[in-house]
């Protein structure tokens, strides 16, 4: 009877215990649960880009994509677009997409900054925030990793260096 | 393991003061004391003896009422301390936290969110003590209402002298026509709906048990509601989310997937107005300026009937239009939108005309969609304006360098090349609000504004409450256990033959003035005498 009384307070205690534990990691990780699940399909979107192509990111299926959200008043997107810039060329033809998505802003305001900076890959802009939305963006800049099987692999949030572009195009080629 | 037997043969568990079954005092200590306690009525109800592994001291440190009620008033002291000052997600958006709470409300702002308090019902160790009381209520709940249950479910009818003495109300009558008086008793005591069990020629007359699990009810509501709590953590449980949405512009709604949008076609405040509104408000609106009468947005609903993809323009059907007015939401599947909060007159379009500084003759009009600029304004006849930059929400950076602070445009600005035929080259003008430079010397025309187009944006909440249901419940059961143990009592009386007397004893768990008087109208007649209440004696 000592013996039962034991493991039904352990159990209880465990039950008890589990729940506190489940409820104190819910709290501190909701602010980091994203709409996008590390190691499910990324949404697949289309969006024109500034010379009239449409890109759907499913039909890059078979090489890695680097999504980069934008907005030209934001000051580490500036900065990193260099970086990017000089990744891509580098990447391109070894099976690394990379798509550059503003933030609902008009034309203008994009290809005054396109002219400013000189980037050769595809820049599109989401304007009504659908892809925004599907992506649950917050602060900007923020950065998916899409394998070629079309799993997201990485999520980062901040200004990258060149050698983190370069990192993370290595980590998504074919 | 030991059990303890009491003379009468029943075993009783380790701990045990009162014997479940005759009720003889099985402690010594308690043999000395004029009257039992009979909370709990006396059962093993903290098995302290059991104290030796880690899992036990766990158990019997959640098991103290003390520790509850400390711990409850650690809980309501730090969510006092939370009310001191806004909490952080109450605080205008325009100054950092760190910064705000000290210059709001210097050293003791600065010390709180130093400690963190301005984040405190989100805290760790505020959880942690919400949850504590979550697990002192289970455990406490536990380990009174087993051996409560098992001692009232034990009781004999004939109790212990040693027991009968011991209770508050007690006493001795010798009666001839005990047979008689017994018969009276037992009819009275059935009128007033007692339950008799008899044995022996001694009876226990009881009623109102289920009094007793009151509290436990309580309990298990309150733990009900602290489930409902704990699932707001859940994901897709709870949504609480702020939706900006423009006059005129379609919106996705957030955390429908996609699915719903919705469209503000129109925002409205109403003020109260001292001619049109009743004559009882003119006082009121005088000394207070204006008074708001409505906040309404007129929304239509849309859900999306195709599948697209995510840059799509969606296939949207209309499921409804609504006007949405404080505490008026608008209820879609498990989605209520809510009318928060708005924005007045955020520009949306300029007009401006090329002019002719000298002869202030205008060339062309032109507007300019701040959503959406053009590249060139064509005004013909030779004269064309082009927008070299757009700052939507404009300022100078640290190297005095035109910049936006957002893609809002609450503060455009432009460097507009104006193409006249005068100057086939193009003359260079910043024009923002109230200013203009002109970088490149004195030009011969200017940009002159006309006006704005303004349009107002509503801030729409977005939320969606699964758990509301298990709160109920919880609130529910929680009333139950308190109606239970608050409008019932718990009372029994016992009569016993002790060589030729009878021996009259009553216990209740409150009001026992009620009491007194049901047992005095018990034994009016049957020649038994009255119970005293030894409290009473005592105090004399």
């Amino acid at each position: 009877m000592k013996k039962r009384r034991l493991v039904m307070r352990t159990v209880i205690l465990l039950i008890l215990g589990a729940a506190v534990a489940y409820t104190l990691y819910a709290n501190f990780s909701k602010d980091k649960v994203h709409k996008v699940e590390m190691g499910k399909e990324a949404p697949d979107f289309v969006l024109v880009d500034m010379e009239g192509e449409s890109h759907r990111l499913s039909d890059y299926k078979g090489q890695g994509v680097f999504l980069n959200f934008w907005g030209t008043w934001c000051k580490p997107c500036e900065k990193e677009m260099p970086y990017i810039n000089n990744q891509y060329k580098q990447f391109e033809d070894q099976g690394v997409q990379t798509l550059a998505i503003n933030i609902s802003e008009s034309n203008l305001a994009v290809s005054k900054f396109l002219d400013r900076h000189n980037l050769d890959f595809p820049v599109v802009i989401d304007k009504d925030g659908q892809v925004r939305n599907a992506y649950g963006i917050g602060p900007l800049p923020a950065t998916f990793l899409v394998d070629p099987e079309g799993k997201v692999v990485k999520y980062h949030t901040g200004t990258l260096t060149e050698s983190m572009v370069r990192e993370f195009m290595e980590q998504i080629k074919p | 393991m030991k059990q303890v037997k009491c003379e009468c043969g029943h075993v009783n568990p380790h701990g045990t003061v009162l014997c479940e079954s005759c009720g003889r005092v099985l402690v010594e200590e308690e043999k000395s004391k004029k009257v039992v306690d009979m909370r709990y009525e006396g059962s093993a109800r903290r098995s302290q003896t059991y104290n030796k592994t880690i899992i036990d001291k766990i158990w019997n440190f959640f098991s103290s009422v003390k520790v509850g009620v400390t711990l409850i008033i650690i809980t309501l002291a730090a969510s006092a301390i939370g009310t001191i000052f806004p909490q952080e997600m109450y605080i205008p958006t325009t100054e950092p936290a760190s910064i705000y709470y000290e210059s709001q409300y210097g050293f003791l702002g600065k010390l709180y969110y130093v400690l963190g308090l301005h984040n405190l019902y989100s805290s760790w160790w505020y959880l942690v003590l919400i949850a504590s009381i979550g697990i002192s209520l289970v455990i406490c709940s536990l380990d009174r209402v087993i051996p409560l249950y098992r001692a009232l479910k034990n009781q004999k009818v004939s109790r212990h002298e040693g027991f009968l003495k011991r209770q508050r109300l007690f006493g001795i009558s010798k009666v001839d026509e005990l047979d008689h008086s017994y018969e009276l008793v037992k009819e009275k005591l059935e009128s007033k709906r007692y339950k008799i069990r008899e044995e022996n020629g001694d009876i226990l007359a009881e009623k109102g048990r289920f009094s007793r699990w009151g509290p436990y009810i309580n309990h298990i509501g309150l733990i009900i509601f602290l489930i409902g709590g704990m699932m707001r953590f859940v994901p897709g449980m709870y949504v609480d989310e702020l939706l900006w949405v423009r006059e005129g512009e379609t919106a996705v709604i957030p955390e429908t997937n996609g699915e719903y949008y919705l469209e503000n076609h129109k925002f409205v405040l109403e003020v109260y107005d001292k001619d049109s509104d009743n004559e009882a408000f003119a006082n009121a609106i005088e000394n207070n300026g204006m008074v708001a009468k409505n906040f309404q947005t007129d929304t239509t609903l849309y859900k999306k009937s195709a599948e697209t993809v995510a840059g799509e323009e969606p296939i949207l059907d209309k499921v409804e239009d609504y006007e949405l007015r404080v505490n008026e939401p608008l209820k879609f599947e498990q989605f209520a939108l809510y009318q928060q909060s708005y924005k007045l007159d955020e520009l949306n379009q300029m007009h401006f005309a090329l002019t002719n500084k000298e002869t202030n003759e205008a060339l062309g009009d032109l507007t300019i969609d701040l959503y959406n600029p053009q590249d060139e304004y064509d005004l013909g006849e030779g004269y064309k304006v082009e927008v070299l930059s757009y700052f939507p929400d404009f300022e100078f950076d640290e190297n005095s360098e035109p910049v936006t602070k957002s893609r809002i445009p609450n503060n455009p600005a432009f460097v507009f090349k104006m193409f006249t035929p005068e100057k086939p080259d193009g003359e260079v003008s910043f024009v923002a609000i109230k200013q203009t430079i002109e970088p490149f010397g004195d030009n011969d025309f200017k940009m002159t504004f006309k006006g704005v187009e303004t349009k107002n944006v509503s801030a729409i909440t977005v939320r969606k409450d699964l758990t509301l249901g298990i709160l109920a419940v919880g609130g529910f059961i929680f009333m139950i256990g308190v109606i239970q143990g608050a409008y019932w009592n718990h009372r029994r009386i016992w009569l016993r033959r002790v060589d030729g007397e009878v021996w009259v004893a009553g216990h209740t768990n409150k009001n026992w003035h009620g009491l007194k008087r049901e047992i005095t109208g018990i034994l009016q007649g049957t020649g038994i005498e009255e119970p005293k209440d030894q409290l009473d004696e005592k105090e004399k």
